[in-house]
């Protein structure tokens, strides 16, 4: 049995159970860790039918032990008396409860944001913090720092262990999507060096999967698992043989994953059914129209991107929606819906203003705002792509 | 049950409210003042002259030394508080929440740091 592969699925849920059983994050990640350390030597002869199961009864156990000797030099009375309550985790209702609780919990907006992400990826994801430090290129102290400040800070302001009540439902549940959908977006357009970190968007696909299946009748959640999947879906086709962007209209469509690509137009179909639109659904539905068959329908994306604007009335989706009116419009019309924005330092607007500038034949102008846009990237890639398209511009109309 | 402090920043160097906005605001707080005590949430509550009134006693080497003002010369005090009593962080911010609505103010949410009683 491989352990390693056991402990990446595993850890996150046994460390939710335990929480619940021990009323502290840290106790409980200690003794799950502990229970590792046991399994080592035990199951090289014959590993257990349910190591998850396995792990948890064993951490419970040394957990009792240890706050049986400790109880005498510190009051841990409550965690020793929560300890005795009959509780069955092999039970799939209660420990997939759990794991709902230390979403809510991790994502807690009392949290920095930060904070969230990084808990998440460590005590739902199972990423080990150099992973994490790795992934968002931040030295590990810093991720330990914050880590422990976030863990000491659920303990002693008393953050709920809990699913938050129906009123505080919605606000809670939107701070878990954004965290998942950053996550995600960290994966799939880093902010620095390579463009793509895999890891980080199968994690966030797999955190979605779960809270899909543990709320299925959120039509937001639904809605990003959607979202994710169809994003996913066109990954291998985004970067060329030598590393270089690809843009979606010159993109090898037999690249994609149609699995990935029929099981989320199947999700967006039940969102559609649903008739509840928010603005994940909406993206979601933007991004089937974009997988469906050989060529984008772009009068039905502006559509989805006119209702996701009065949803969402931001400047970036003002600017997304812009390339969808220079799809139907012409790049006139984009072009003046996108004056306007004010997105100080983000490397797409001006990009963006560049492509359409280009397209009405105003070379010098195209020039300068990829020169803006170019400055402006983080990621190598993203800017070796932008210097490329200035590069195509032909240079005398 | 844990214990929270419900601090309400007061920024001193914007224009005092007129009698009139001062006695809605009064009455808004008191409602509020008036609804933890019915649930059983209110330990205390009170409002802060501003800090021109504040003094500073401060030892060191065995002696005390006064100085005019408070802490720290920022144009955010502490214009008064509540504390209260309740099971979590979700209680506490949805008071928090209603105190902030109330006053017109942040409001900065502190855990008590409570020794275990005998």
């Amino acid at each position: 049995m491989d352990l390693d592969s056991v402990y990446r699925a595993e850890y996150g849920r046994c460390v939710a159970t335990l929480t619940r059983l021990l009323g502290d994050i840290g106790l409980a990640e200690e003794a799950v860790q502990d229970a590792f350390a046991v399994a080592i030597g035990k199951w090289a002869e014959a590993p257990p039918p349910n190591p998850g199961a396995w792990i948890v009864t064993t951490a419970r156990n040394r957990a009792i032990d240890q706050l049986r000797r400790e109880s005498t030099r510190e009051t841990r009375h409550e965690q020793a008396l929560l300890l005795h309550q009959p509780d069955e985790p092999e039970d799939v209702g209660p420990v997939r409860d759990d794991q709902l609780r230390m979403i809510f919990t991790c994502c807690h907006p009392a949290l920095s944001p930060l904070a969230r992400t990084a808990l998440t990826l460590r005590l739902l994801g199972g990423l080990e913090v150099a992973e994490i430090a790795r992934a968002y290129l931040v030295p590990e102290a810093t991720v330990f720092q914050r880590i422990v400040r976030a863990k000491k800070k659920i303990r002693d302001a008393g953050i709920p262990y809990r699913v938050p009540a129906a009123a505080e439902l919605p606000d809670r549940l939107t701070s878990v999507l954004t965290v998942l959908y950053l996550v995600f977006n960290e994966g799939y357009t880093s902010t620095s060096g390579e463009l793509l970190r895999p890891d980080l968007c199968l994690e966030a696909v797999r955190l979605a999967r779960a809270l899909a299946d543990l709320m299925p009748d959120e039509p937001e959640v639904i809605g990003l698992l959607a979202l994710l999947l169809l994003t996913e879906a066109r990954r291998p086709a985004r970067v060329g043989p030598s590393g270089e962007l690809v843009v979606l209209a010159e993109q090898d469509r037999s690249l994609w994953s149609q699995e990935l690509i029929a099981e989320g137009h199947e999700l967006v179909r039940r969102c559609l059914r649903r008739a509840q639109p928010g603005p994940y659904q909406l993206q979601a539905a933007i991004n089937a129209v974009h997988t469906d068959g050989p060529a984008t329908d772009w009068t039905q994306v502006l559509a989805l991107y006119d209702q996701l604007l009065h949803h969402t009335p931001t400047p970036i989706v003002a600017l997304n929606r812009a390339v969808a009116v220079a799809e139907v419009h012409g790049p006139a019309p984009a072009l003046a819906t996108i004056d306007e924005l004010d997105l100080p330092g983000y490397h797409l607007l001006p990009a963006t203003r560049a492509d359409l500038l280009a397209r009405l034949g105003r070379w010098a102008d195209a020039v300068a705002a990829y020169d803006q846009a170019i400055a402006l990237a983080t990621n190598d890639t993203e800017r070796t792509f932008l210097e490329a398209r200035r590069a195509r511009l032909a240079p005398d109309g | 049950m844990k214990q929270y402090l419900l601090a309400v920043q007061d920024d001193e160097s914007a224009p005092p409210p007129s009698d009139e906005e001062m006695r809605a605001q009064l009455a808004r707080t008191g409602e509020v003042t008036a609804e933890m005590q019915a649930a059983g949430s209110w330990v205390f509550v009170g409002g802060l002259l501003p800090s021109h009134a504040t003094t500073v006693v401060r030892p060191g080497d065995g002696t005390i030394t006064m100085t005019d003002g408070p802490f720290a010369e920022t144009k955010e005090q502490l214009g008064g508080f509540w504390v209260i009593q309740c099971d979590d962080l979700d209680q506490a911010l949805s008071w928090a929440e209603k105190c902030a609505l109330a006053c017109g103010n942040p409001i900065e949410v502190r855990p008590f740091n409570i020794i275990p009683a005998e």
